[in-house]
């Protein structure tokens, strides 16, 4: 099916250990993880701890610490690492040619939970 | 042989018109296209009658091997795979140097560059990839040339010939070779990257900086992160201008940035052509009698660029060929860079993954890195550097998906070790080592020598550290001493240690890790980890922030700050709010403003609808609810009105508080504003394991609450007392006195003395007060108070430091330093249509 992954930008803009966000109209903002040895995914920006803005937070191995309180997340399942509790959605992304694309469906169904 | 000739033209065995045989035409005399021929013909050798199209004038020889004869480590004739009798024997008609230049799928014939028409029962495509070429200007000056086949090797020999500077573009396998070669050859070679770390599809950080290193000891220069604008020179290339502006000398540049398949042909014959040319799993196209294999093609939505894919896809191809179709299922790839004397490794997929875990031996002394990541008791990849010895052994693991479960533990020193001698228990390993085995490699202690010192008393690692030494420089053998303690002990040894580690990521304190930076010059956190065997790919996110600090505090001007390695309000330069929002506090030099301050803070409040604006503790106004996109502009209005960044968001230097002193009070012994304000002004912009907080008082009443500051002054009559460690948190601490001084000067030359022991002593996130507590206040008083030379050089240390802080970061960024740290990707309206309607 055309357009099942949305194009919503360059891979280079995200640094490595780092994120930027994609605002979804009528939705919940997206987070876009790029980890140290490249690999992406994609989370709702929200912690389940207290809503912080995960894309804000420290990326280290295949997890963020949350900007707000440093809770644990890991960033291919979403859910709380360590002791923690909690688990936010993530969204299929993956990467061609240089650009970030994610995955119309799961962006849709985010946005419908919202 | 001439493999030179613009056109050659094998033809041999029957006369095609009297072949009754299907004829099996191929376009492409590369690997891919002539592996698949001598598949077929190993399975059945009558069935097809074969002809080859080559654009390039030679027989098949092997492109990967391209980069040992640009190394002069082989000759063209010895990377010849198939030589013209192989054609001969095997009744296969070549012709090379004419390209076919059409397909027609109807009439199904191919049509080549000098004319001749060919029909064809089966086409197989095996074009192969092009070069990718950067579209910047100058990018077709004679000179600049890619890395793909014989003559690019001939032309860089050429270019060698003559000597002098070669630019390579693209720090990845292709482009390290190349660069590897034109280095050999006698040129003077930079290589520029635009990723951070060499190889960053294979390699993961650690990896890449070992690497980096490495190559730049060999005398090329590496330059990462750098972005090409332009080739320059007028009639022949000159050199490379980077988007810095930086210009590099070049008689040679090479692009080597990478690869895309080459579709043309099939696109223009209207087959599926996605990013390659669409196959299924016996490698046929969208049209059952077009075949295509190798760089080419997209199977299940993967292209590979790397030799091993091709010939599994082959062999499925040879099979579909003949009926007995087996199918090809994608490839699992692992590489080696080919460079004498680098051990470079890696495979699989190292990007982890839900429950993926990292083993990592790092081996700092013979500049061994090793990652196995493990999932669900297999491994699925692995990178390694400095020793690939096992490389093969990991790679067949992770391809048969061997369970590793009962070998975990051993795995990652190797299979010597793991599936050897059945010392399936690594204490059980320690104990059989013999008593002159060397335990500890750095200071020479023997497991005998460690053992003896066990059993006179040190029962723990701190104690056998000071003991003998062993495992108190490097600390590589840290573990094998604790099974030491474990083994000698019994039960009796706690495995507790005294130091407490700096996260989990290490078994070093942060005091040890600190003086290991300077002692050995340390200079990027990749380098600390590497050489004190961090058990992590990258660190935590406890880790990360106070090695970015320890590098910082050591290295003033040197030292690139990481701002990844930044909690966000140091990366975002305010203070997150618990809505996602940030607070903004500018700079109020000891508290003071004034109209135009206050009305531009009004502005910014009212045009980016702050719903609230509140007086700090710290005698600074907070602006609350400001979004992460507004930031900048807002920064840019207050920058207009002459203020900086407060920092009431850093480990730093935060306010210094005062009252109004001996100008207005009437009970005021000195000038404590204008001190405040001249501290304010000395101690700004500086990193600190945490916040730093000071306070001016112009008399003994202490209005501005100096004696709960980590830096106090308190004017009296006949100068200043300057009180230290002081805390108005969680626990409140008043400070301790320091001592008095006379005059204003020495108040400050005190307070940068305080501030710089406080910066290259205390540990990170470590406050004065506990830190005062830790070390005793008689400890600070000598080395700030007691030892006047060692006073004075603290102080000129803080000047030096300060003398590249003191840059206002709001002014960067509202100039547009880092902006993407302020945007958003991109957005996504998936209503849009709805709406609209």
């Amino acid at each position: 099916m055309i357009g099942d992954w949305i194009d919503v930008g360059p891979l280079a803009a995200i640094p490595l250990r780092g994120a930027r966000t994609v605002p979804v109209a009528g939705g919940e903002e997206i987070a876009i993880f790029r980890t140290g040895d490249d690999a992406v995914y994609a989370l709702v920006n929200r912690c389940p701890h207290k809503q912080g803005p995960l894309s804000q937070g420290i990326v280290h191995g295949h997890a963020v610490a949350c900007p707000l309180h440093n809770m644990r997340i890991s960033l291919a399942s979403g859910e709380a690492m360590g002791d923690d509790e909690g688990c936010v959605p993530t969204i299929p992304v993956r990467v061609d040619a240089g650009r970030v694309l994610l995955s119309r469906m799961g962006a849709i169904a985010t946005a419908l939970a919202a | 042989m001439d493999f030179h000739a613009s056109t050659e033209i094998v033809t041999s065995g029957d006369d095609a018109g009297a072949d009754r045989r299907a004829h099996l035409v191929v376009i492409g005399n590369g690997m891919a296209g002539c592996r698949a021929i001598e598949e077929l013909l190993a399975r059945d050798g009558t069935r097809y009658r074969v002809t080859i199209f080559g654009g390039e004038p030679h027989v098949n020889y092997n492109r990967i091997m391209l980069s040992p004869v640009l190394a002069g480590e082989k000759t063209f004739d010895e990377i010849v795979i198939n030589g013209h009798d192989w054609y001969r024997d095997n009744d296969i008609e070549l012709v090379a140097g004419d390209p076919v230049v059409a397909i027609d799928r109807m009439a199904k014939t191919v049509t080549a560059n000098s004319g001749r028409t060919v029909a064809y029962d089966k086409l197989l495509i095996a074009t192969g990839s092009d070069p990718f070429i950067i579209p910047v200007p100058g990018k077709d000056l004679p000179g600049v040339i890619s890395f793909r086949d014989m003559n690019d090797v001939d032309a860089m020999l050429a270019a060698a010939a003559k000597g002098g500077d070669a630019v390579v573009i693209g720090g990845g396998l292709l482009g390290l070779e190349a660069a590897h070669g034109l280095t050999l050859r006698g040129m003077k070679v930079t290589v520029i990257h635009l990723m951070p770390t060499l190889m960053e599809r294979q390699l993961d950080e650690a990896a890449g900086w070992l690497l980096k290193t490495a190559l730049e000891a060999r005398g090329q220069t590496i330059l990462t992160g750098a972005d090409t604008a332009e080739i320059v020179g007028d009639a022949r290339v000159e050199g490379v201008r980077l988007k810095d502006g930086t210009v590099i000398p070049a008689s040679l540049v090479v692009m080597a940035v990478g690869i895309r398949p080459n579709v043309k042909l099939a696109r223009e014959a209207g087959l599926d052509v996605g990013r390659g040319i669409k196959v299924d799993d016996h490698m046929v196209t969208s049209d059952p009698d077009v075949l295509a294999v190798g760089e080419c093609v997209e199977h299940d939505g993967n292209v590979y660029g790397l030799v091993a894919p091709l010939w599994e896809m082959c062999r499925s191809l040879a099979d579909g060929l003949v009926e007995n179709h087996t199918g090809y299922k994608g490839s699992v790839t692992s590489t080696k860079l080919k460079v004498a004397g680098l051990d470079v490794f890696s495979a699989g997929d190292f990007s982890g993954g839900e429950g993926a875990e990292d083993i990592v031996l790092r081996d700092a002394a013979r500049g061994i890195y090793k990652r196995v990541v493990v999932k669900d008791d297999r491994i699925v990849g692995a990178v390694l550097y400095g020793d690939t010895a096992d490389g093969s052994w990991y790679f067949d693991l992770l391809r048969k998906q061997e369970d590793i479960s009962e070998i975990r533990e051993l795995l990652i020193f190797g299979q010597a070790y793991a599936s050897g001698g059945g010392q399936a228990d690594p204490k059980a390993a320690v104990a059989a080592l013999s008593d002159d085995a060397e335990i500890c490699g750095c200071n020479g202690v023997s497991k005998a020598k460690v053992i003896q010192t066990i059993v006179s008393g040190a029962v723990s690692l701190d104690a056998v550290r000071s003991g003998c030494k062993a495992s108190a420089s490097c600390g590589s053998c840290t573990n094998l001493v604790e099974q030491l303690l474990s083994l000698t002990l019994g039960e009796d040894y706690g495995g507790e240690r005294t130091v407490k580690t700096l996260c989990k990521c290490t078994s070093f304190g942060h005091d040890d890790v600190r003086r290991e930076i300077v002692a050995q010059g340390m200079r990027s956190i990749p380098e600390v980890m590497q050489r004190l065997h961090w058990s992590t790919p990258d660190g935590c996110s406890a880790c990360r922030p106070a090695l970015n600090y320890y590098l910082l505090c050591a290295w003033p001007g040197e030292y690139a700050d990481d701002q990844q390695s930044r909690f966000v309000n140091e990366r975002m330069h305010a203070n997150i709010q618990k809505d996602g929002t940030y607070s903004v506090v500018p700079r109020m030099w000891g508290g003071l403003t004034n109209p135009r301050e206050l009305r531009a803070i009004a502005d910014v409040v009212e045009k980016f609808n702050a719903p609230m604006v509140k007086v700090t503790g710290g005698q600074r106004l907070d602006i609350f609810g400001i979004r992460k996109e507004d930031l900048p502009a807002v920064w840019a209005d207050l920058n207009a009105a002459g203020m900086v960044s407060g920092h009431a968001y850093g480990k730093s230097l935060r306010t210094v508080k005062t009252c109004v002193g001996s100008e207005w009070c009437r009970f005021g012994t000195q000038d404590s504003t204008g001190l405040g304000v001249r501290i304010e002004r000395m101690t700004w912009g500086s990193w600190m394991p945490h916040k730093f907080k000071i306070a001016v008082s112009g008399c003994p009443r202490n209005c501005a609450e100096a004696t709960i500051k980590d830096f106090g002054i308190v004017c009296v009559d006949s100068g200043y007392e300057l009180h230290v460690g002081g805390n108005g948190g969680i626990k409140v601490r008043a400070t301790d006195l320091l001592c008095k001084v006379a005059t204003e000067r020495q108040a400050m030359d005190y307070c940068a003395a305080f501030i710089q022991l406080y910066r290259e002593e205390a540990r990170y996130l470590e406050r004065t007060a506990p830190w005062i507590e830790r070390v005793g206040l008689d400890y600070v008083k000598s080395r700030v108070v007691e030892d006047e030379i060692g006073r004075e050089a603290l102080t000129a240390r803080f000047l030096v430091s300060q003398s590249f802080s003191q840059d206002d970061p709001w002014a960067a960024r509202a100039a547009g330093v880092d902006r993407g740290q302020h945007q958003h990707l991109g957005e996504f309206r998936p209503f849009q249509l709805e709406a609209a309607e």
